[in-house]
């Protein structure tokens, strides 16, 4: 084994003049990237036509400060450990600005420590975990999208106006589903004491068993569902759902449902009537998201997912940064994204300097099926900032300074 | 009542799914000894075929079932063409050589795949004709499931029909007994194996094409399929086919009840039974001990003296590795920090299973043990970072005491498969004692102390600490208690004969292997700041055994070689293309069918043979 | 008091008893043959003897230690050394590293982890090797050896255990005619020196008579006959056992 090592010696001096740092550029302003490409890419090959469309708008503009943007972007392969090798790359040898990016939770959370650690400025793009802001939050971290809590916030106002009292939950078993959920009963308790929770389930993501928990779920006899299933799963739950009649009688309130990743594979077996957050693209009739719809189609020839709205913003977003600070010092950015404006396709949002989550929000609305395919209707935009905990209680939950 | 008979009636037609995948597997494996890992991916085209072929085709009984039939063949076609490009070479490799390179298959497909269907769901209208439900003591019953809980026992009946009616079924059957005795018989082995391959990968595309009225084709149906299609394969007993099938019924049933009354046991439930199974049936529950293994030994590599001449790389080899990183900068040494790291783990790897002759799939467990031993001693405990990096060989020590004595007592795949369902029920426990663990987002802030905080400390420090542990292992291989161990794996009986309590020096083997596991486990969670359970995934595990077969198990060179070549090869590759599953594939199919028995296995070779001739 | 003492072994698989109660004894220093017809139950019996096979009753006493079914380990440990039908050698090392590893476990160093087993009984290796006419190939790897020249390594290797009995199960087996012979004489000389008593089964009659003291003749699991080989050789029921092997008799 000693052996060994010399020839690992060889090898590795082999690669460290392939990974050896590349010199300091003045020029572009450079942004790190991760996202989980090939792990997820349904969402995130959308998520990446948004941000570029947005870093191409921009630097035909003139860029920022009058320096271009140039985003090296990374796949982190789903695992949060590569993500954070990664990180070190960016930061160390690539010596990006600020880091973005990251879908899954335990991903964003990584490069969060990561960036805390190393005093890097992190705008966290989609992972929707709560803790990611509140419990693990941090000085150097941002994050867009509307968190686990705020959507089932928006869900349970609606489920409160609904007559049923019998509630059943189905969700994926990871922190993802189990904190919706937990969310989601606590706060339609809060607004329903009278609330019955009757079943639950939780299949292994991407393991849905559709029959036997579609079966188990029909047993507990609930009048309405609580969903967070998504993706395949999803696809299951509602084809085995509907033929077994899980779903006759019944109200099913979805988180995520309505967005077009998540929808359009289900084509005209859409789940009419399900009460769900998405992104009704086709019917969002405000000028600052026909010009973004306009604009996404002329580029890539396909239709936006939330997952463009998403990278798009986040870039959108960084730009404002960087010009409100003058400058790509990380304390100074950090200073410029608290309380930080931002126009978005969905309007105007704001960085809260109480916990660094932006006030973007989701679309709640209901289900329909038109000319062969599920769409979003009786839809409303909630506005991020009204479902939030009070300030206090954010503020004891994030740790001390 | 009604509902346990629907539950029933569900865990029937599960068990058919389940049951199509599982069987071309056991048929394969059976036969060829290969652990095929593409199956998982030829399931997964057989349902993305289907998907086209049914778009494509007439929306009548015809076109739905003609189009899952074609998916079937060309799936097969596609099995038999990867037999015959790429495994025929590698027949004569050391076991479980191939399957490596069905691996690289593995990972060209996942990216052709995604090329060629793109990354959204693919749902297929269900057949004509069985799209609704019937009326089952008052309960709606897909009409499709009914007829899935039938497809189940008519392809058991045909393949039975197949291996007992036919001459090639005959064929099979014998081969499945004893490989060299059909080749003694004047039977053309390869065509018969490629033979077999085409079935297997039929089954697996007709599996993978029938469920498509359940489940939309998506890019996760190979690396979910493939672990149950094994776990399957071996609880039945593998090349057994009723076996496979009594296994698909039990694990589908109990999984139809278990749900109702512990929702969240889907993670760990089949992994559960194979542990149970295994521990009191170590062969499955249709299978048999393996005939005497034929020619025992006679791949078992010789290691060399262990003498002194390896000094000679050696001491310029560790000058070059702690003075060269830190000059090429902090990326560069974190890069090759994780390498050092993970050349210890596969030499953990390696020491089992090359001189203790016990593959493991779920060597991660002790890794990923040793992680949270560590984070867990550091948040709870407090602990400083020495402290913490000792608690993490303990932890999984402890782990390997406990599962090793179960373990060892198995041999080959199923041992292989035993640690795998350790691996698995360790995953899940750390996934979802969210309490302790934190679930899926891990315990964050494992930072190395202030003294070592600096990136070049740290990998100075990996570098001692990994250094000698590999010094250490490469020690007791050539120690009397290593001799043991290869000695055991070369001839049990004669091991036993001779005085040796086997049992012991493979269990103490399996804790020593283990031990070093944790140790690169602690280290590891040190050098990312971080634990989670992906640390225990069955990724790791696989990774882990990649860079001990590309390597080569035959030479202790090996790991460390695997190390830099794997990780070096997909950290490159992945930073240049989003195709890097693709290239990393190509890579890895050219280097097997290069170099069948590793690349340092090859390369001592090579030496052996230029010394030879001077 | 005899050094083997089986009484009443047997061993059935699914039904069919493939050993039914067995007897016999063995004197120290003593040279027996267990011989019969193919199926006859003697590699059974001899794994029963090993600790390979555990009998499903009748007992074995070694030395006054009752070692039915013991395990192959503690037998070995005792002082009953074995080979087997089909050698086995520890393939991918040498032959030195294999007699070696034989003393290794002989002297309970397994556990051992730092020394180099390589300089661990080199010389009494070596004697071992020499003793078996081995020690010209001491550094070759066993898995390419010669088949004669396995069997030659397995006695060294049954040898490194200072063993009182030994065990040697159709010693000569795939062998050429000559070979046996010399094989057999290299073994019984050994035996003889050393004052190692012999159990050995072996389907060639002109070994077995000419180094036996006494033959237990299996048939159908049972003992058919039992006696010096002139009173075997002449005993009617085992020449018809051998009907049409006769030809075994005429040397």
């Amino acid at each position: 084994m000693r052996k060994a090592l010399g020839t690992a010696g060889l090898g590795l001096a082999a690669a460290l003049l392939a990974v050896s740092p590349a010199p300091a550029q003045q020029g572009p302003i450079k942004i790190g990237e991760i996202n989980s490409y090939t792990a997820i890419a349904g969402f995130t090959v959308p998520y990446r036509n948004g941000w570029t469309l947005a870093v191409e708008e921009i630097n035909a503009g003139g860029g920022v400060l009058g320096r271009k943007l140039e985003v090296v972007s990374r796949d982190d392969g789903g695992k949060p450990e590569d993500a954070v090798r990664i990180a070190g790359e960016l930061v160390g040898d690539q010596k990006v600005a600020l880091l973005a990016g990251t879908f899954l939770s335990n991903i964003g959370l990584a490069v969060a420590d990561y960036a805390t650690q190393n005093k890097v400025l992190f705008v966290a793009a989609e992972p929707l975990t709560d803790a990611i802001v509140w419990q693990k939050g941090s000085h150097y971290v941002f994050r867009l999208r509307p968190s686990t809590y705020m959507q089932a916030a928006m869900l349970a106002e609606e489920a409160a106006k609904l007559p049923a009292k019998r509630w059943a939950t189905i969700a994926p078993n990871y922190e993802y589903g189990t904190s919706f959920v937990a969310n989601f009963k606590k706060l339609l308790s809060a607004r329903r004491p009278d609330v019955q929770w009757v079943g639950e389930q939780w299949p292994a993501l991407g393991k849905l068993d559709a029959g036997p928990t579609v079966e188990a779920l029909i047993e507990a006899k609930p009048e309405a569902i609580f969903n967070a299933e998504f993706g395949g799963d999803l696809i299951k739950l509602v084809r085995e759902g509907t033929t077994r009649g899980l779903f006759t009688g019944r109200t099913v309130v979805s988180a995520l449902s309505g967005e077009p990743e998540y929808l359009d594979p289900l084509k005209d077996e859409a789940p009419s009537g399900w009460i769900v957050t998405g992104y009704p693209w086709y019917a969002i009739d405000t000028p600052e998201h026909k010009r973004f719809l306009a604009a996404y189609q002329n580029r890539f020839h396909d239709y936006p997912r939330l997952g463009s709205v998403v990278g798009y913003s986040t870039f959108k977003a960084i730009a404002a940064a960087i010009a409100k600070a003058g400058s790509t010092d990380t304390q100074k950015m950090i200073a410029a994204m608290d309380g930080l404006p931002v126009e978005t396709p969905f309007g105007g949002i704001v960085f809260r300097a109480i916990d660094h989550q932006s006030t973007m929000g989701a679309w709640v609305g209901k289900i329909a099926v038109k000319d062969g395919k599920g769409v979003m209707v009786d839809f409303h935009y909630d506005d991020g900032k009204n479902y939030q905990p009070t300030d206090a209680d954010v503020a004891a939950l994030r740790p001390a300074k | 009542m009604d509902f346990v008979v629907i539950q029933l009636l569900n865990g029937l037609a599960s068990a058919s799914s389940l049951f199509l995948v599982a069987c071309g597997l056991s048929i394969i494996f059976g036969v060829t000894r290969i652990v095929n890992f593409a199956h998982g991916s030829f399931y997964m085209l057989g349902a993305y075929i289907a998907y086209s072929l049914v778009e494509l085709l007439p929306r009548t009984p015809l076109g739905f079932w003609g189009g899952v039939a074609l998916a079937a063949l060309a799936v097969g076609a596609i099995g038999g063409a990867v037999e015959i490009a790429l495994l025929k070479r590698i027949y004569r490799a050391p076991e479980l050589f191939q399957l490596l390179a069905t691996f690289g298959v593995v990972l060209v497909v996942a990216d052709l795949a995604l090329k060629i269907w793109g990354a959204e769901e693919l749902l297929a209208p269900r057949p004509p004709g069985l799209r609704g439900a019937v009326m089952i003591l008052g309960r709606a019953f897909p009409q499709y499931d009914l007829l899935l809980i039938a497809v189940g026992p008519v392809v058991l009946a045909a393949l039975w029909l197949l291996f007992h009616r036919t001459r090639w079924g005959a064929l099979v059957r014998a081969a499945t007994q004893d490989r060299d005795m059909v080749a003694a018989l004047g039977v053309n082995q390869g065509r018969l194996f490629t033979g077999v391959f085409f079935l297997g990968s039929l089954l697996a595309g007709l599996g993978g094409a029938l469920q498509l009225p359940r489940e939309a084709a998506n890019l996760q149906m190979d690396l979910s399929t493939i672990a149950e299609a094994f776990v399957i394969t071996v609880v039945g007993g593998m090349g057994s086919i009723a076996g496979a099938y009594v296994a698909a019924l039990l694990v589908a049933v109990l999984q139809a009840f278990g749900i109702v009354v512990f929702p969240k046991i889907t993670l760990v439930l089949i992994f559960l039974v194979m542990a149970v199974v295994l521990a009191f049936r170590p062969y499955g529950l249709f299978g048999r001990a393996a005939a005497e293994p034929r020619a025992a030994g006679a791949e078992a590599q010789p290691l060399g003296a262990g003498d002194g001449r390896a000094w000679r790389w050696v001491v310029p080899g560790l000058a070059l590795l702690a003075v060269l990183p830190p000059l090429a900068g902090g990326y560069a040494v974190s890069v090759v920090t994780e390498i050092v790291i993970l050349a210890l783990f596969a030499a953990s790897l390696h020491f089992m299973m090359g001189p203790g002759g016990m593959p493991s799939f779920g060597h991660a467990a002790f890794f990923g043990l040793g992680a949270y031993g560590a984070a867990l001693a550091a948040r709870d405990v407090g602990a400083p970072m020495l402290l913490g990096l000792a608690v993490a060989p303990v932890a999984a020590a402890l782990l390997a005491l406990a599962c090793g004595w179960f373990c060892v007592r198995l041999s080959g795949v199923y041992l292989a498969m035993l640690t795998l369902a350790v691996a698995q029920i360790v995953w899940s426990v750390a996934f979802q004692w969210t309490g302790i663990t934190g679930g899926d987002n891990g315990i964050l802030g494992v930072w190395p102390a202030d003294w070592a905080r600096g990136k070049t400390v740290f990998y100075l420090l990996t570098l001692l600490l990994c250094g000698g542990s590999l010094w250490l292992l490469r020690r007791i291989v050539f120690a009397p208690f290593g001799a043991a161990l290869r000695g055991g794996r070369d001839a049990p009986r004669r091991a036993e004969a001779s005085g040796i309590d086997l049992t012991a020096v493979r269990w103490t083997g399996f804790v020593i292997a283990a031990l070093f596991a944790g140790l690169a486990g602690g280290l590891f969670a040190y050098s990312k700041g971080s634990v989670f359970p992906t640390y225990i995934a069955i990724s790791r595990s696989i990774d882990a055994l990649l860079m001990v077969l590309l390597g080569g198990i035959g030479t202790l060179a090996g790991p460390p070689v695997g190390a830099v070549v794997f990780v070096g090869l997909q950290e490159e590759i992945s930073r240049y293309t989003d195709l890097w599953r693709l290239l990393l594939g190509l890579v890895i199919i050219t280097l097997v069918v290069a170099f069948p028995e590793g690349i340092a296995g090859f390369a001592a070779r090579w030496r052996r043979r230029a010394e030879g001739a001077t | 008091m005899s050094l083997l003492a089986v009484d009443g072994i047997a061993k059935a698989y699914g039904g069919v008893e493939a050993v039914a109660g067995v007897s016999f004894a063995l004197a120290e220093g003593e040279f027996v043959a267990l011989i019969g017809p193919n199926g006859a139950g003697k590699t059974t019996c001899f794994n029963m003897l090993g600790g390979q096979i555990r009998p499903d009753r009748g007992t074995v006493r070694f030395e006054g230690h009752d070692i039915t079914g013991a395990s192959p380990r503690r037998i070995a440990r005792l002082g009953v050394a074995r080979t087997f039908q089909i050698t086995q050698s520890f393939a991918s090392m040498s032959v030195r590293e294999n007699v070696q590893l034989a003393l290794i476990a002989h002297h309970r160093r397994v556990f051992s982890f730092l020394p180099r087993a390589a300089a661990l009984y080199r010389p009494e290796a070596t004697a071992l090797l020499e003793r078996v006419g081995m020690a010209d190939q001491a550094e070759r790897q066993c898995g390419i050896l010669a088949y004669g020249d396995l069997k030659r390594v397995e006695l060294a290797l049954a040898l490194a255990q200072a063993p009182r009995l030994l065990l040697m199960d159709e010693p000569t087996a795939g062998m050429a005619a000559q070979e046996r012979l010399t094989l057999m004489a290299l073994a019984a000389g050994l035996a003889r020196a050393q004052d190692i008593s012999l159990l050995f089964t072996e389907h060639d009659m002109d070994v077995v008579f000419a180094h036996a003291d006494r033959i237990i003749v299996l048939d159908r699991g049972r003992i058919l006959a039992e006696g010096p080989p002139a009173a075997v050789r002449a005993d009617r029921r085992v020449r018809e056992v051998y009907l049409g092997s006769g030809a075994m008799f005429a040397a």
